[in-house]
């Protein structure tokens, strides 16, 4: 039997462009496709709510004892500086404007990024070398409304509760300091803490933690959903999954700020 | 649907010209097949060769680069999302790795597909249906068991039943005895023929082991370079001077 020739492959531009356009539209698209599930019932909640559990559970304990010391130490190292102007009783603002504004966003999405995207990245890795995603797939299962709907939904829940969660925490490590250093009531200390934030501060924070929420949660399941080459893909898609993550948590950040800037 | 000039049957799978490759490897290069109604079909050839490649089109894992794959009356290549999931609830996929939700018990992997599928089932059916899927493959006291304390033929057969629970016309088997032993490689045959005769399913095996082929095939179809080399019954496809065909046969049985 005469063996039939190879059909020769055809490119628009070049392999490389070609490839490059084709990765980039497959990117797009795996996340556009969230926005499309958004308005596409059923909505999983169950499987939602699965999730919400995980990524707060899985995050509580390191969110809590890094919020606390950074109230301390961010509380300590301010200190002296405030004291050459006789001003240590702004140390309150000084730390609710910080916390509110900056360190808990931010501190609560990197530590999330390294928690949470690491175990999603790793977990839909496996799955996806395993062909358990495949398997999903062809049994008309809908894999992405069931792993990465509920996993990206999950953390963009999350993210604020986490956010509002550390401010708690390193207030309460900050109080303490300032406790035992300048002898502040309590009542002082919050209604100083909180007389410079305002409603933008808040929206602000709130927005930014639903950023990076969304930012982990799909990122890591792109990784997962895109392992290739066994387990050893599986390692590189969870380490994919939290330094993709940081980049973008920080390009997120400066781009926020610059914007809710516009509006002070 | 078309029918079969030669056998009269229905065709269920009708592949035309199909080519695929992956960057510069050609996987596929004209591959022609049909697969009849109740027809077990098996599909022999080296590694690589692309017959894995080949049920993955068929249920539209993969796409095709050329040529046309019509899977019970259907176009795969030119479905809609939800036209290609319609039709994935009618062929049962079972992978060569099992694919077994390692985080789900048995009767949760099983009941998995229903259950997203059939939204109206209730608790009660689904398992109902669960242990009738259960019972067909002899494992029904696995139903609390996790994966991971299973042995390679008791996934295999979780595998099957958990595309077996849907009901499907079509069943794409990869490598089903790859890795057993031969007593789980006999069970795993006549599982497949029990399979066929009971719920009247049409299939294709991509398998290297010859004694399946031998007793699970209707016809078996020796794939090389891309493209079906030969096809017949067991004695028609090795009835060959070809060396490769040949050492496939003395590989097996001699």
């Amino acid at each position: 039997m005469e063996i039939a020739t190879t059909k020769k492959e055809k490119y628009y531009l070049s392999k490389g462009i070609d490839g490059f356009f084709i990765s980039a539209s497959k990117t797009f698209r795996f996340v556009f496709n969230y926005f499309i599930e958004l308005f596409r019932p059923p909505y999983e909640f169950g499987e939602i709510v699965k999730q919400c559990y995980k990524v707060g559970c899985d995050s509580l304990p390191l969110i809590s004892l890094t919020g606390f010391i950074i109230g301390i130490v961010f509380t300590k190292q301010s200190r002296p500086s405030l004291s050459d102007f006789g001003a240590t009783s702004w140390l309150p603002s000084l730390i609710g404007i910080a916390v509110f504004r900056a360190l808990a966003p931010l501190v609560t999405a990197l530590i999330c990024a390294g928690k949470v995207g690491s175990s999603i990245g790793a977990e839909l890795g496996a799955m996806k070398v395993t062909e358990q995603i495949e398997a999903m797939d062809v049994s008309a299962s809908k894999p992405y409304k069931y792993l990465v709907f509920t996993r990206v939904t999950a953390c963009v829940f999350m993210m604020p509760l986490l956010m509002l969660y550390t401010s708690f925490v390193a207030l309460l490590g900050s109080y303490i300091n300032v406790q035992t250093n300048e002898h502040t009531s309590l009542a002082t200390f919050i209604a100083n803490a909180f007389d410079k934030i305002n409603f933008l501060d808040l929206k602000a924070s709130v927005i930014k933690a639903v950023v990076f929420g969304f930012t982990i949660g799909m990122v890591a399941c792109y990784k997962g959903f895109t392992t290739t080459r066994g387990t050893e893909g599986v390692g590189k898609a969870a380490n994919a999954a939290v330094v993709t993550a940081m980049y973008l948590i920080f390009i997120e950040e400066l781009m926020i700020v610059q914007i809710v800037g516009w509006f002070r | 649907m078309e029918i079969n000039d030669t056998t009269g049957k229905e065709i269920v799978i009708d592949i035309k010209e199909l080519y695929k490759s992956f960057g510069d490897n050609h996987v596929l290069r004209g591959v022609n097949l049909e697969v009849d109604r109740g027809e077990n079909v098996v599909v022999l050839g080296r590694s690589g060769t692309g017959k894995s490649v080949l049920i993955k089109i068929i249920c539209g894992l993969l796409t095709q680069d050329e040529g046309s794959v019509i899977v019970l009356g259907e176009d795969v290549k030119n479905l809609r999302a939800r036209e290609l999931e319609a039709l994935r609830l009618k062929v049962g996929f079972s992978f060569q790795m099992s694919a077994l939700y390692d985080s789900m018990t048995v009767k949760e992997n099983i009941a998995f597909p229903l259950m997203r599928n059939f939204k109206h089932l209730t608790k009660a059916e689904v398992k109902k249906r669960v242990d009738e899927v259960l019972d067909a493959v002899s494992l029904i006291k696995s139903r609390d068991q996790y994966p991971a304390e299973l042995s390679g033929g008791q996934k295999k057969r979780i595998g099957i039943a958990r595309t077996l629970v849907l009901r499907p016309e079509i069943m794409l088997y990869d490598e089903p005895t790859a890795g057993l032993d031969p007593i789980s490689s006999i069970e795993i045959n006549s599982l497949i023929n029990s399979i066929k005769k009971e719920f009247g399913v049409s299939s294709i095996i991509i398998t290297h082991d010859l004694v399946c082929a031998k007793v699970t095939g209707d016809r078996l179809v020796m794939m090389f370079d891309g493209v079906v080399q030969k096809q017949g019954t067991f004695e028609q496809v090795f009835d060959s001077n070809d060396e490769r065909i040949k050492s496939f046969y003395e590989y097996n049985f001699t």
